[in-house]
């Protein structure tokens, strides 16, 4: 195994001393272009973790190793509504110093990847729900980082339209060899995406277990190991659920 | 490594595209008769004011002095029009009102960005600033004549007192606007310092700033009207102040009254020009039109 690109060793957080424990003494590391998903009920401190790691928050203690910076997909969108598809991408080439003459045929590309080849000059009020986030994947692929850290991007979207985008991710996965940490509430969208599936506590919000995920095949979301491995999560996620009943 | 996805990248564009097309079909945008409708209808509204003025004229039989024709306040304006003094003064009142404003911006525009920031700075200066948008700048008057005699300063003064509140206070609440996602959203971009506040913030604040604008504008136009009436001196050259002045002192009421109405035509008329346009292109750009 060679060195991990994201360590976090012993991290808590408490938004006040003495208040409620969001995160209690979490231990994780990625491995350079792994995809982790991490699973959780409400309340688990997955949003948190990732505003940590994007320096949004402050950690209260513990270490956190990043060996890369990292970008942040939201669940809304995020695009900003005065600039087009493609200005949106360019204002996060130019806020990593992108040379200003290559930003639009690279804005160009960047649109091509994620399949939106026309929407250059479009609004992102003109775009659907999940145009708009394939728009905000290559906005976050534009920053140019080794780690893809994503907040339940696909939560808002339907369930057709998530098929698609959790094919397109994990092509763009392969292809770039991004590390991803996928934080989400869906388990079966966990087990689709991810080669490794983080069970967390809520309350405070802790590792409780994890699955490797081995396949060979190609997985889709009807896919038999998804549906039963999700069986087993879920079951072990309902079992840390009734314990705050 | 196993390939991760069952279809190539080509197949999974084509439904995609297929996808979008279904959730993007497009319905029309504004229809042409609602266009022509906001077009012609503030035009209507002249007509009935026009109308119900010459026929109370005819029923009450009131003297010109009192209450003068539409026609004849039409030939008091179309009189100062071919002298070139409705115009010189129009210009210059205009050309004022317009300086005053830009200089209220430049300050305004630090000061809303400043106090819109730092919260310990809005406690302290943002009720004074509102306490200086309530008051009526012409109470300004009197003193800028002291400090500043019948020049363009007081002028000036008069106006920046006015428009000025406004436009810092319009950004501040336009920045209160803003939803957080942008700000987040900005942040995890990596935008900072001037770059945040020129790529974010500003252009995030902007549809709540405008208004801010809008009547910052107003503020100065109706500070400068007051000034000009008030600060009547030769040395500060013709305005539309000025000329109601000397209109009411020859007694002359259509002229009076010929005045007001070329004043609310100017105001009009850069609302229709200017801030109309602006305000529609910020809503349709952003999706904010119903």
């Amino acid at each position: 195994m060679s060195a991990p690109i994201l360590k976090i060793e012993h991290l808590s957080k408490q938004y006040a001393a003495g208040g409620p424990t969001i995160i209690d003494d979490l231990n994780l590391s990625l491995q350079p272009g792994e995809f982790v998903a991490l699973v959780g009920a409400s309340g688990c401190g997955k949003s948190t973790l990732l505003n940590i790691l994007t320096g949004l928050e402050t950690k209260t203690s513990g270490n956190i190793d990043l060996g890369a910076e990292a970008a942040l997909m939201f669940q809304e969108h995020a695009l900003l509504p005065w600039l087009t598809a493609g200005k949106n991408i360019e204002l996060a080439l130019k806020l990593v110093n992108y040379p200003k003459a290559e930003r639009k045929a690279r804005a160009q590309r960047l649109l091509e990847l994620v399949h939106l080849p026309h929407a250059y000059d479009q609004r992102p009020h003109e775009l659907s729900g999940g145009m708009r986030q394939r728009v905000a994947i290559a906005r976050a692929l534009a920053q140019g980082r080794k780690i893809l850290l994503m907040d339940e991007p696909f939560a808002a979207l339907d369930a057709i339209t998530r098929d698609l985008l959790h094919e397109e991710l994990v092509q763009i996965w392969e292809e770039t060899g991004l590390t991803v940490l996928f934080v989400t509430h869906n388990v079966r969208e966990a087990v689709r995406l991810a080669q490794r599936v983080i069970l967390m506590s809520s309350r405070p919000g802790r590792i409780i277990k994890e699955w490797q995920i081995e396949s060979a095949e190609p997985r889709r979301i009807e896919s038999k190991i998804v549906s039963d491995l999700s069986l087993v999560i879920t079951e072990e996620l309902r079992k840390e659920i009734k314990r705050h009943g | 490594m196993a390939k991760a996805t069952e279809h190539s990248f080509e197949e999974i564009g084509e439904l995609a595209a297929g996808l979008d097309a279904l959730e993007t079909a497009k319905d029309g945008g504004v229809k042409r008769s609602a266009r022509v409708l906001n077009s012609v209808a503030p035009l209507l509204a002249v007509a009935v004011v026009v109308a119900v003025w010459q026929l109370a004229i005819v029923i009450t039989k009131v003297p010109g002095w009192v209450l003068p024709s539409p026609d004849q306040v039409w030939q008091a304006i179309a009189r100062q029009a071919q002298s070139g003094l409705l115009w010189t003064s129009a210009g210059n009142s205009l050309r004022k009102g317009v300086e005053g404003f830009l200089i209220a911006l430049a300050i305004g525009l630090p000061l809303g960005i400043a106090l819109g920031l730092n919260k310990w700075l809005r406690a302290i200066f943002r009720p004074l600033l509102t306490g200086l948008q309530q008051l009526p700048s012409v109470a300004w008057v009197p003193a800028a004549i002291i400090w500043f005699g019948l020049s363009d300063a007081t002028i000036f003064a008069v106006v920046l007192l006015g428009a000025t509140p406004s436009i810092a206070n319009g950004l501040i609440s336009g920045i209160d606007q803003i939803p957080p996602i942008y700000l987040r959203a900005g942040r995890v971009l990596g935008a900072r310092g001037i770059t945040y506040i020129k790529d974010i913030l500003l252009p995030a604040a902007w549809p709540g700033f405008l208004s801010g604008v809008e009547q910052g504008w107003a503020f100065a136009w109706r500070s400068l009207m007051a000034a000009e009436l008030i600060a009547i001196n030769p040395a500060l050259g013709p305005g539309l102040g000025q000329m109601l002045d000397t209109a009411r002192q020859l007694g002359d009421m259509a002229w009076v009254l010929g005045t007001i109405l070329v004043i609310l035509t100017v105001g009009v008329l850069v609302e229709r020009l200017v801030f109309a346009p602006l305000r529609n292109r910020t809503l349709r750009n952003r999706g904010l039109v119903r």
